[in-house]
């Protein structure tokens, strides 16, 4: 953490990516040009304006001017001077659209208002981790409008454009936690649409760790359901606090509950409602929400098993003891968990770190077989490369 | 001494057949087909918009006094920001120079009696009223928030009153294509004899080129507004994904209008500051031909760069590496025209008053504004800058610094032409200071918060952006408070102001020979063409009687008897 701040200059976030270095000096290349060219110019004009001011005594020459020598070396000098920078602006942008063979894959999907991660292991995570000085690809794409993902501290930024997939790729330098941000208008919670030191460059081996512990979702229902909220992009809009509205309703003592739609009708929060507003948001959805931004549908999304963990959290949402530890600060965890009977009592550390070395074994940082596949299917670019 | 009387009733007369007191009521201010009135109605009509649009801007800034909401949620902030640019673009920036200022000088620059097609340009101001009512309903009845840019898919699915606005913009499109038109028809074709066109005034290209543009560009405006209407109410499936549309692609038609919508705002204050650097150094403009056709080859090169706004959006690697080379062909002709200005300068008599000194601060900030954009043009760095507040102060640099200054700058300069009056040279000078001061303690720091990461657009922000966020709202007021001296300036002026000579600052262009302000018919007789920038055979005064000629400038027209005025 503390790294993370050993490069942070007046100018620039720090320097985590191997992007930093040519971007940065470039900025400063760039920097002095017009710095030279910005001081001429007011030196000019100040010694200009105080030189030839209209003052008693003075009698300015009126005559038109005009040299063709002089117009063209200040074409000609700045035309070099701009071809120079348009060529290293290519050269810098060219390793940053053209990733290395060997890169670790990771899917990002980005919707109205969260960013989720899908690593090769198949882990779903809401934060992005990534291994220091390896190569890393993002597979990206958006369910509803336009995102843009930005880390500064990487220098990369890449739209995401719904309909298409858009990939980008950086190498982190340095372990730290930096933060990622949307860099472009998506609505009302563009400006939270962050991950807030949500950016994890870590050595590879507690990256490994890390993925591998992510990849195992609590097993007792509720606990899952909690696990799926936080990371599956719910809790971005739906608050667990009582009342608390961020764009949708809150999840927090509904379950049970009869509410009126936005067409009049009286439905019941069930079981099926809960489905049904998950799969296909707008069917019913609920009076006073009809102007709220529209939930993108999670159909395909969210396995059956993973619907019914989500219904079992929100049942749970009816108990204040509940409601109280989720909506702390640090959410529902392991020992909270445990604490209510819904942890995982057989979830112990060993079976944890097997877990983590099978994971080991079977992913080699590399992008693995089933992932090589759409890999070529979407982007045909990088693999020409190769 | 028989001067007397004839010199009284000679103001007697002026003072009978100016263009404000000419005819009087509402309807003759209304109906009327005078472009000067015509330009002053514009003039107030854009003024009121910057007003609103810059009242939001102060809004927007003291919300970014904190990192939190303060007084605004999320969705206030967006749509204020929305309104803002939307306001400040469509119904200010764009009209002002060319509609406001453009009106009422392009047909005196030519010795005319009016533009080609006076009825088109009434119906042209009606037009940008109409439209402008309509935006400005939409937006505040429901509360627009897509931004200015109306980027699908976010603006085909929000709840805001899109279709609305977008007609709105439609509407204003055709404004000020009617005016544009007007224009190139009034220069092609009543230029008086003599004035060949490198015997314009600067003022005139850099108006015909911005013509060219509004005439060319806003077309494609109209259409892609219409297209996202039609996608919206109709889905057409051509920008929205989910129809089987595409996002960039509304990008590429979005930009291809708007991209040269920059040079339609940037084009005529260059314009502004061409004739300013030259009366007010007393000087013959430096290379003459030199600005003059870099106006046009900024207009041309302006359709061709559309694509540096898209970088990062996922074009192909190609198309943008030729974008980015034909980004930087644009900057070549603004630096030739800097570098002439500054020229002309040279062993000049330089007065050092408000116009001036407002068009001195145009140089010094669209500098500023113009460098900056190396980074953004050069695709490594626009990588990392795109979408930051780096971006904000760039354009804010060359929209605010360049265009709302030169604006300022032009509307001091030929405010004694338009009203008749003198204003406070004191207090204008303060006026400028402020505005210069405020500008660059409010975007200077913006560079460095966009270098640091911090993206636009933002209605709350992490806490270390703050102090520079600060800074930059204590820099906002104080420019606040420079427009509203200005303001006050003008405002006294016409109420107090000293009775301004035909000629107050020693202009050689055809305006300056007719009365301030000008009669409803501008000139008795055809004026003299001359050259616009030679000033030898003008000699100053008293501050009564302002500049004069000592001998009749050379001529190239026979001295005609004048016509008699007709009603």
């Amino acid at each position: 953490m503390l790294l993370a701040d050993v490069n942070e200059t007046f100018w620039f976030p720090p320097k985590a990516s191997t992007f930093a270095q040519e971007t940065d000096s470039f900025f400063m290349a760039i920097m002095w040009i017009s710095t030279f060219f910005f001081v001429l110019i007011v030196g000019v004009m100040l010694y200009f304006m105080t030189q030839y001011r209209r003052r008693p005594g003075y009698r300015g020459d009126s005559r038109a001017l005009h040299n063709n020598a002089l117009e063209i070396t200040w074409t000609v000098i700045p035309t070099i001077i701009v071809i120079w920078i348009f060529a290293r602006g290519v050269y810098g942008y060219m390793d940053m659209v053209r990733p290395p063979a060997e890169t670790i894959d990771i899917n990002v999907t980005a919707r109205k208002w969260d960013w989720s991660f899908q690593y090769p292991n198949g882990a779903i995570s809401d934060t992005l981790h990534v291994p220091v000085n390896k190569a890393v690809r993002l597979r990206m794409r958006s369910v509803d409008v336009l995102h843009s993902f930005f880390v500064p501290a990487f220098r990369a930024k890449t739209d995401l454009v719904p309909g298409r997939v858009t990939t980008m790729w950086f190498e982190p330098i340095q372990e730290g936690i930096y933060d990622l941000f949307c860099t472009e208008y998506c609505g009302d919670q563009h400006s939270e649409m962050i991950k807030r030191q949500g950016v994890f460059v870590t050595s590879y081996d507690e990256y490994e760790q890390w993925l591998a512990e992510a990849a195992k979702p609590p097993t007792h229902p509720v606990a899952h359901g909690y696990w799926l909220y936080a990371r599956r992009g719910c809790k971005s809009c739906h608050s667990v606090e009582p009342d608390r509205r961020i764009v949708g309703p809150s999840f927090a003592k509904s379950y049970g509950e009869s509410l009126t739609t936005s067409t009049g009708e009286s439905v019941v929060f069930d079981e099926n409602y809960i489905r049904e507003s998950i799969l296909n948001p707008q069917a019913k959805a609920r009076e006073g929400y009809q102007n709220a931004s529209q939930m993108p549908s999670y159909q395909g999304q969210l396995t059956e098993d993973e619907l019914m963990a989500i219904t079992a959290f929100l049942q749970a949402m009816k108990q204040d003891d509940f409601i109280s530890v989720v909506a702390d600060e640090d959410g529902l965890t392991k020992e909270d968990a445990i604490s209510l009977g819904f942890g995982d009592e057989e979830d112990s550390a060993e079976t944890a770190e097997a877990g983590a070395q099978e994971e080991t074994a079977e992913g080699d940082g590399t992008r693995p077989e089933s992932e090589e596949a759409s890999g070529e299917a979407t982007s045909p670019d990088a693999e020409q490369d190769q | 001494m028989s001067a007397v009387p004839a010199d009284s009733a000679r103001a007697q007369q002026e003072e009978r057949e100016n263009f404000l007191v000419f005819s009087k009521g509402f309807l003759s201010w209304a109906l009327t087909l005078d472009h000067k009135r015509i330009g002053l109605m514009y003039l107030i009509g854009v003024m009121s918009a910057f007003f609103l649009a810059g009242i939001l801007a102060l809004l927007i800034r003291l919300e970014l006094m904190t990192p939190t909401n303060t007084y605004m949620n999320n969705q206030t902030y967006n749509q204020i920001f929305t309104l803002h640019g939307a306001i400040m673009v469509f119904l200010f920036i764009i009209p002002s120079v060319p509609a406001a200022l453009g009106n009422f000088l392009v047909p005196i620059m030519l010795g005319a009696k009016d533009v080609a097609f006076p009825r088109l340009n009434l119906c042209s101001f009606y037009l940008w009223v109409s439209g402008a009512i309509f935006f400005l309903a939409a937006m505040f009845y429901t509360g627009l928030d897509t931004g200015w840019t109306f980027y699908t898919p976010y603006s085909t699915t929000t709840q805001g009153p899109v279709v609305a606005a977008t007609l709105g913009v439609f509407i204003l499109g055709f404004s000020s294509i009617f005016t544009g038109l007007n224009f190139i028809v009034t220069i092609n074709t009543m230029r008086p004899p003599g004035m060949s066109w490198f015997k314009m005034p600067l003022f005139l290209w850099a108006t015909y080129a911005t013509s060219i543009i509004q005439v060319l560009a806003t077309p494609v405006l109209g259409i892609t507004v219409l297209l996202l209407a039609a996608e919206r109410l109709m889905h057409i499936g051509i920008f929205d994904p989910e129809y089987n549309g595409d996002p960039v692609t509304y990008q590429h038609f979005f930009w291809f209008y708007s991209h040269p919508a920059v040079y339609i705002m940037i084009l005529p204050g260059m314009g502004i500051i061409s004739e300013l650097m030259s009366v007010h150094s007393h000087k013959s403009i430096f290379g003459y031909r030199f600005i003059a056709y870099s106006s046009i080859a900024i207009a041309l090169f302006g359709f061709l760069v559309w694509g540096h706004h898209m970088f990062t959006s996922g074009m192909a690697d190609v198309t943008t590496i030729i974008f980015s080379a034909l980004t930087f062909t644009v900057s070549i002709p603004s630096a030739i025209k800097v570098f002439n200005w500054l020229a002309t300068m040279y062993k000049g008599t330089v007065q050092l008053n408000t116009p001036m000194l407002y068009a001195l601060s145009f140089i010094f900030l669209f500098t500023i504004g113009g460098l900056t954009g190396l980074w953004l043009g050069a695709l490594s760095t626009d990588r990392v800058l795109h979408d930051t507040y780096f971006v904000v102060a760039h354009f804010h640099y060359v929209m605010v610094g360049g265009t709302l200054v030169g604006f300022l700058g032009g509307v001091f300069h030929w405010w004694p032409k338009m009203t008749g009056k003198m204003f406070s040279e004191l207090w204008g000078k303060v006026s400028c200071a402020l505005v210069f001061i405020g500008f660059n303690l409010t975007f200077l720091p913006q560079f460095v918060l966009g270098s640091r990461g911090m993206p636009r657009r933002y209605a709350q922000y992490v806490p270390e952006f703050q102090e520079l966020h600060v800074i930059s709202s204590i820099g906002a007021f104080i420019l606040g408070i420079g427009l509203f001296v200005a303001l006050g300036v003008v405002i006294h002026s016409l109420m107090r102001g000293r009775k301004a000579p035909p000629n107050p600052w020693g202009g050689a262009t055809l305006e300056w020979q007719c009365s301030s302000p000008p009669p409803y018919y501008n000139f008795a007789t055809p004026p003299r063409v001359n050259d616009p920038y030679d000033y030898t055979p003008l000699e100053y005064r008293d501050a009564e009687r302002g500049w004069e000629y000592v001998h009749p400038p050379t001529t190239d027209t026979p001295a005609t008897e004048p016509e008699p005025a007709r009603t």
